[in-house]
């Protein structure tokens, strides 16, 4: 038995421990929003967080988030009020939509951490995420948009 | 072993996990709906007491915007409330074929000028019939009437709202060709207006192919033969079979397939395989002797594409001439979505989700081997996670797979490829070489041209090749962006060499005009160098009778400050491309530091004629100049000894938001036919960094990806 959070909800799987959390969340509790890019933390798609730290989870087993909590994209905001969710539909930046939820995983971290990020912070925080559709320039609009939100709002 | 038993959850019912089945599309659940209280005028929207507009895409979403950019021109003719209005993907029917090719199917950069017709007049049908059925009630005549955002007024300004006359409506009778609406009164179309599948794609709602659920669903992965052309002649699975998880391994046509719980079970089994292969005709296959008998092949003529004047008399006449040849390799299209496929197989029926491009196609060869007649197969299009072409495979190659696993699974199926079985699993872009040869006279007037290309044609054997090959001993798609090149030279010859090679090619985004603008726009550079005249001014002089070409071309140069100096170590290139029914010009700013190209700015300008959100333009150009860059910059396949030698993100690269430049994009205003979009953005990327590069280095690039120590 592996015992861990979920987006607030204790969850207790009897599971392979060697398991990649990827699959784990993806199959077995059904949260379909992680995504899976290249199974080698490449391409940042299946982005999750553990204990509020950005985790690829596609390389992550399972048994690392025994007693932690782990965040999924279902669990980012419980209805899109999340900045930087706010600031994607600002700037339309989704074109697949594939990649983003790991794309938002990694930059929720980023701007917890930096609040006003530079264009150098976001190169840094999101160069692990690929985007094949090519939402780059948008992705780093909505960042800076998102920190002016939470600046002007008010840390949340 | 039960997939109950193996996993234990200590979840309540309510939490919100291992909840549901996720069957997008029109599914079993969907058409269990009752019929009534909805308005269904015609095929393409279904209007509801609740108000809801829903409009029938019969274009796949794959991110260049379709469920909004084609609801948008039936919303604008219906007068819909535009915050009411939704997409549902359309089942596979005759009624939702392309207008133009005949299938169901989305490619070609066409959904919406395909669709411009098509979605108005739906639309302007279902005003009709509202209006009709409003100035009934009323008793006056439907001329006294008018509609706003969602409901019909007359003279009075009574007003019955479009979700009130739903079955008044559904009485009338369908017009038939109605007057479409001033463009100078449009509200929507022209305007940025936001997608509307944006917030389901923040919050994991979003539904694709991978994504789909089934009650009792397993998956497989299949171990492919690992050489194109190989075939199995035995596997032993006696690791694999006492796996847990694992519940079948059967040999399929295209490999074995192991089939599991859950998708980890399937892939660790499938790892442990051991298969001996007949590695059959292509084990010696290396791609660099490949480019050489190439470079052999060039030598010789080819068939003509086309021939004005005399080029080689005047190439002989010519003052300074100059010889290049040009080399692109193989391209993955690389979706982040890998390939997978789910099949519900029964006795009388079969059920297909995937991210289909090709929906006629795919339904038509998965009924073939289900044994049943189309009418019972249904294939549900999911959204796509990338398509780029790549999910619009003439043999359905994942779809067909999956209904044969399916035959022996004995429950719904899931067939996941892994991100190395989709880059090893062919249909790519096909590598081409493409040799020129021109010459200026003492002026420095181009006065000859000869190209030669040397390639695997891509529409032999597909459902285009009666349309796209009838009568030429060419494929068009091999040549396409040099067939029509665009510059004032007098002789001029064009001519194809179709390479048969056993490596599955397919049309990739921006198709042969993702090599042939690289090779033409650098050698007009080339050329320009030669007369000694400047890159911009040069093509200027050769495109005085191409004003749309020029249109672009002067948008980008002066938006970029062509004439502006750049710091010291800085460089700038430009490159114009036609392709696709829009107009495209780029001008790249890069450095090169230590060997390494870094390429600072891209400003693009885009004539697509009239267009429907220029929003969606904006971000199809800056993606399409990416996904250019990041083929100029990063790409190739590569084959040793039949193997690719390429697997993942690692070795195969996708430009990163650090490598990312700033790009800009000025759409051209006019009113022209409606081009394509897609596509459109990725030619010009190539020739233009490769150009900036010379100005910065004085080298030329004349193979892709970009390497400096190649550069001569």
């Amino acid at each position: 038995m592996i015992g861990f959070s979920v987006n607030g909800k204790r969850v207790d799987l009897d599971v392979d421990p060697s398991t990649p959390l990827l699959w784990v969340i993806r199959e077995q509790l059904g949260l379909t929003g992680t995504k899976y890019g290249c199974g080698m933390a490449q391409c940042g798609a299946c982005t999750v967080h553990i204990d509020g730290e950005a985790v690829r989870s596609c390389v992550a087993p399972v048994s690392r988030a025994t007693g932690k909590a782990v965040t999924t994209i279902e669990g980012l905001s419980p209805n899109l009020s999340h900045p930087l969710q706010r600031a994607w539909i600002e700037e339309d930046v989704p074109q697949c939509g594939y990649c983003q939820s790991g794309q938002l995983m990694s930059a929720a971290v980023l701007l917890r951490e930096k609040p006003t990020p530079t264009d150098e912070d976001i190169d840094q925080a999101m160069t692990g995420n690929i985007c094949r559709c090519g939402t780059y320039p948008r992705i780093r609009r909505a960042i800076h948009r998102a920190a002016e939100m939470v600046a002007k709002e008010g840390a949340r | 072993m039960e997939r109950r038993e193996f996993i234990k959850l200590s979840v309540s019912a309510s939490g919100g996990l291992l909840l549901g089945f996720y069957l997008p599309g029109v599914s079993k659940l969907a058409s269990a709906q009752p019929s009534a209280n909805v308005f269904t005028p015609n095929a393409f929207v279904r209007i509801g007491t609740d108000e809801r507009v829903t409009v029938i895409v019969n274009h796949s979403e794959m991110g260049q915007g379709v469920y909004t950019s084609l609801p948008m021109l039936l919303a604008e003719e219906l007068d819909a409330d535009w915050t009411k209005v939704g997409f549902e993907p359309a089942p596979v029917d005759p009624k939702y074929n392309h207008p133009a090719f005949g299938m169901q199917m989305t490619g070609g950069s066409s959904s919406v000028w395909s669709g411009l017709e098509q979605f108005r007049q739906a639309g302007a049908a279902a005003r009709a019939m509202l209006t009709a059925a409003a100035a009934q009630q009323w008793n006056v005549d439907t001329t006294a009437c008018r509609t706003e955002s969602g409901a019909v007024f007359d003279g009075s300004n009574r007003k019955l709202t479009y979700g009130q006359l739903v079955d008044a409506a559904a009485k009338q009778t369908p017009p038939g060709h109605v007057q479409l609406k001033d463009p100078k009164t449009f509200k929507l179309i022209g305007k940025p207006i936001k997608r509307l599948d944006t917030p389901e794609k923040l919050d994991g709602k979003a539904v694709f192919g991978i994504d789909v659920k089934l009650p009792g669903m397993v998956t497989a992965v299949i171990a492919r033969p690992p050489i194109f052309g190989a075939t199995m002649k035995s596997f032993d699975d006696s690791r694999a079979r006492s796996m847990p998880g694992v519940r079948k391994i059967v040999a399929v046509p295209s490999g074995v397939a192991v089939i599991a719980d859950s998708f980890w079970q399937a892939k660790m089994a499938r790892d442990t395989l051991r298969v001996d292969w007949d590695e059959g005709s292509m084990r010696d296959f290396n791609t660099s002797q490949m480019m050489a008998d190439f470079r052999e092949r060039a030598k010789s003529p080819g068939k003509t594409v086309r021939n004005e004047g005399d080029a080689a008399a005047a190439l002989a006449n010519a003052t300074r001439k100059i010889e290049a040849v040009y080399e692109v390799p193989y391209l993955s299209h690389l979706m982040m979505e890998p390939l997978n496929c789910t099949v519900d197989l029964r006795p009388d029926s079969c059920e297909i989700w995937t991210g289909s491009q090709f929906q006629t196609v795919d339904r038509a060869n998965a009924a073939k081997i289900a044994g049943l007649p189309n009418e019972k197969v249904q294939l549900h299009t999911t959204l796509l996670g990338g398509g780029f072409g790549r999910r619009a495979n003439p043999q359905s190659d994942f779809v067909v797979e999956a209904v044969h696993v399916a035959k022996a699974a004995g429950a719904p199926v899931k067939v996941i490829w892994t991100r190395e079985d989709d880059m090893a699993g062919g249909w790519y872009r096909p590598a081409f070489l493409h040799a020129i040869e021109g010459g200026v006279d003492a002026a420095g007037n181009p006065v000859s041209w000869r190209s030669r290309l040397v390639g695997q044609s891509i529409m032999a054997g597909t459902p285009f090749e009666g349309m796209m090959m009838k009568g030429k001993e060419y494929d068009p798609a091999s040549v396409e962006g040099v067939d029509d090149l665009p510059y004032a030279i007098p002789n001029l010859a064009v001519e194809s060499h179709r390479a048969d090679i056993n490596v599955p090619v397919q049309w990739l985004r921006s198709v042969g005009h993702s090599h042939t603008a690289f090779a033409t726009e650098c050698f007009v550079d080339e050329l320009a160098g030669l007369a000694g005249k400047d890159p911009y001014q040069f093509r200027r002089g050769l495109l005085m009778k191409q004003p749309r070409h020029l249109g672009v071309l002067d948008l980008a140069a002066q938006k970029a400050g062509w004439d502006q100096p750049l710091p010291k170590g800085m460089g700038r290139g430009i490159a114009v491309h036609f392709a696709f029914g829009s107009y495209s010009a780029h001008v790249a700013e890069v450095s090169v530091t230590d060997g390494k190209v870094r390429v600072h700015r891209l400003v693009c300008a885009i004539d697509c004629g009239q267009y429907v959100n220029p929003g969606i333009i904006a971000a199809q150009t800056e993606g399409g100049a990416i996904f250019g860059a990041s083929a100029a910059l990063f790409q190739e396949l590569t084959f040793e000894s039949g193997r690719l030698q390429q697997t993942n993100f690692h070795t195969f690269p996708v430009m990163r938001i650090n490598e990312c430049p700033e790009i800009q994009t000025h759409i051209v205003e006019n009113n022209e036919k409606s081009g394509g979009i897609g596509e459109p953005g990725v030619p010009c990327a190539a020739p233009a960094i490769a150009n900036a590069v010379f100005a910065v280095t004085g080298k030329r690039i004349r193979r892709l990806p970009i390497r400096l120590t190649e550069a001569v």
